[in-house]
C-alpha cells in the first residue's frame, strides 16, 4: 500500500488518509461578489503536476498540507498547515 | 476450409474495406477542428457531415481512434436519471442508440437487457420511488420493485438474508442496456469519413492559437491548423487543454478502475449495480463479468491500478454474487474520469468565442455519445444552444444552477 508521511503520525498507509482538495486561497468573504465566490467553490487549475493539496489523517483529525504529482502520483512533501496559515480568518455576521 | 478461407482473404475480387481517413498531411485549414478522437469527437463529426453538410473537418487524435475513455468505460446505457434536464438528455441518447446499427450498417451490438439498481436502505428505497416516478413521467421506463421480482430477474442474486446487506427492492429500469463501445467509435468514424471528414491520428494538440478571445489556430506535434472554429471532446484531459484555451473549469479528475473475468456462459442477463457496496456488473455478450466501481479516491492523471481498489471491487462483487469467487480475472485497467461538482457534463458555449466544449464527462460519458454528437454538431454549425443541453453551459456554476445527479450515479462516488 501506498503510504503517506504524515507530519505528525510518521509514515502511515494511504486509506488512513482522506483526501480535501487543492489549497486555494479564499477570496475574502465579506468583500468578494458571488461569481468570485463560484470560482473560488467550483473551478480549479486542475493541473497535471505537483500540486498543493489538503489532506486528513481520519483516525487523528489531523489536517495537513501535501505536495503531490498528479501525474506519477509521487507526495514530494508534507507539512502542517501552520506553514503556509498563519492568521485565522473572521468571518463577520451579516448583522453587523 | 482454413485454405478456402485464407484464398477468399487474400482474393482481390473481395478487397478488404478501409473505413477511415489512410495517413495523409493534415490541410493548412479547416473549418472545424475536433480536438479528440473518441466516440463523442467522431459523432459530432458524423452529424456535422449527415445533417449540416459541413464535410470540411479533421479529427485530431493524440493516440488511436477510441483509445481513451471510449474503450475504458464498461459500457453501461441507461436513462433512469433524478432531474428533468438528465432524464430528458440521456433518454433522447437511448432513443438514437437503438438504431444506430441499422444507420451505420454496422453492427453495435446494442442489446436491451435492462438494468437494476439495489437498495438496502429505506432512505434508497425513498430516492428510488423518486426516481421512478421522474423517470415514468418523462416516457423513460422505470419502477420500484420488490424482492420476489429481482428474484426473478436474477436468480443468482445474494439477497443478503440475515447477512450485512440483506437487499430491500430495487430499480428496475427496462430501457437500459449496453453496446460494444469500440463498435460505436468506429461506426461513428466510418461514417464521417466516408462524408468526407478527416481523421488524424497521433496527431497530439499541443497549444492553442487564441487571440482577442477568438481560436485562429490549432497547433500540434504535426504542423498548425488553422480553423474556422474547434471544438475539445478530450475526456480525461478536458482541464489541460481548457487551460491552453486560456480559462478554468470545474472539474477534477479521477481515474476509475475497473475489471473483467475470463468468459463464462450466459448466467447473468441484467446490468446489476448496487450502490452500498459501490460496485455493478455486467456479462458481455462474449461472456466475461465486467465489473467497475466508483472513481478513485484522490485525483491523478495515471491509469495505474491500486490494489486496495481491487479489493474493494472483489469483496463488493462476492457480496453480490457469491459463485464469482471462483471465477479468474482476466485483465483489469483504469479510464479517467473528469468530475464535474454536480455529476453533469459541461456542453456548449466557453469564454472563447469559437470554441466549444464537450467536457466534464466523469462517469457518464459513453451512454451520452450519440446524443452530445447530435446536439454539438447542431451547436457548431447554427451558433444556437440547442435546448436539451442548455443546463449544462460551464456558466450554470456562476450562477449556482447545478443539475444535481450525485444521487443517480450506477456506484456512488
Amino acid at each position: 500500500m501506498k503510504i503517506v508521511p504524515c507530519p505528525l503520525n510518521g509514515p502511515r498507509n494511504i486509506s488512513e488518509f482522506a483526501y480535501g482538495g487543492e489549497v486555494e486561497l479564499m477570496p475574502d468573504p465579506n468583500t468578494s461578489s458571488s461569481e468570485e465566490w463560484a470560482e473560488y467553490i467550483f473551478f480549479s487549475d486542475n493541473p497535471a503536476g505537483v500540486v498543493r493539496e489538503w489532506w486528513c489523517h481520519s483516525a487523528t483529525s489531523y489536517w495537513f498540507i501535501a505536495e503531490r504529482n498528479t501525474v506519477t502520483d509521487e507526495i514530494v512533501r508534507t507539512y502542517p498547515a501552520s506553514e503556509l496559515f498563519k492568521e485565522r480568518v473572521e468571518f463577520k455576521k451579516e448583522s453587523e | 476450409m482454413p485454405f478456402g478461407l485464407l484464398k477468399y482473404g487474400l482474393s482481390k475480387t473481395y478487397p478488404a474495406k478501409h473505413h477511415f481517413t489512410p495517413r495523409k498531411d493534415l490541410k493548412k485549414h479547416y473549418d472545424v477542428v475536433i480536438i479528440g478522437g473518441g466516440g463523442h469527437g467522431a459523432a459530432i463529426a458524423y452529424y456535422l457531415a449527415k445533417y449540416h453538410g459541413i464535410t470540411d473537418i479533421a479529427i485530431l487524435e493524440k493516440g488511436y481512434l477510441g483509445g481513451g475513455n471510449t474503450g475504458r468505460n464498461t459500457a453501461v446505457l441507461r436513462a433512469n436519471y433524478l432531474t428533468e434536464e438528465g432524464v430528458t438528455f440521456y433518454r433522447e441518447s437511448l432513443k438514437l442508440y437503438r438504431d444506430l446499427s441499422n444507420e451505420f450498417d454496422y453492427n453495435i451490438m446494442w442489446e436491451n437487457r435492462g438494468q437494476l439498481t439495489l437498495a438496502t436502505t429505506d432512505a434508497a428505497i425513498g430516492s428510488f420511488r423518486w426516481r421512478a416516478e421522474v423517470n415514468k413521467h418523462l416516457g423513460v421506463q422505470s419502477e420500484l420493485i420488490g424482492r420476489d421480482e429481482i428474484r426473478e430477474l436474477v436468480p443468482l442474486l445474494n439477497l443478503g438474508d440475515g447477512g450485512r446487506y440483506p437487499i430491500l427492492g430495487g430499480l428496475w429500469h427496462a430501457d437500459g442496456g449496453t453496446a460494444r463501445h469500440d463498435a460505436v467509435v468506429w461506426g461513428y468514424a466510418k461514417g464521417a469519413c466516408e462524408r468526407g471528414v478527416e481523421l488524424h491520428q497521433l496527431t497530439e494538440v499541443t497549444g492553442l492559437d487564441v487571440e482577442h478571445g477568438r481560436i485562429k489556430a490549432v497547433l500540434t506535434n504535426r504542423g498548425t491548423v488553422q480553423c474556422g472554429c474547434a471544438v475539445q471532446a478530450v475526456a480525461g484531459t478536458s482541464s489541460l487543454l481548457a487551460a491552453m484555451a486560456g480559462f478554468k473549469l470545474p472539474i477534477h479528475t479521477y481515474p476509475l478502475q475497473a475489471m473483467v473475468t475470463q468468459p463464462y456462459k450466459p448466467i447473468l442477463d441484467p446490468l446489476v449495480s448496487a450502490p452500498h457496496v459501490h460496485v455493478y456488473i455486467q456479462q458481455t455478450s462474449r461472456g466475461e463479468f465486467v465489473i467497475g466501481g466508483g472513481s478513485d479516491p484522490y485525483p491523478l492523471y495515471n491509469t495505474r491500478s491500486t490494489l486496495e481498489m481491487k479489493e474493494s471491487l472483489c469483496s463488493a462483487i462476492q457480496e453480490l454474487f457469491p459463485f464469482i469467487g471462483q471465477m479468474r480475472l482476466l485483465r483489469q485497467w483504469a479510464g479517467i474520469t473528469d468530475m464535474t461538482p454536480d455529476y453533469s457534463p459541461i456542453m456548449g458555449l466557453s469564454p472563447v468565442e469559437n470554441y466549444y466544449l464537450d467536457a466534464g464527462w466523469g462517469t457518464w460519458g459513453f451512454k451520452a455519445t450519440p446524443i452530445s454528437g447530435k446536439t454539438m454538431a447542431e451547436l457548431i454549425a447554427t451558433g444556437r444552444v440547442p435546448d436539451l443541453i442548455k443546463p449544462f453551459g460551464v456558466d450554470r456554476f456562476l450562477r449556482f444552477e447545478q443539475v444535481n445527479e450525485a444521487g443517480a450515479t450506477a456506484a456512488s462516488h
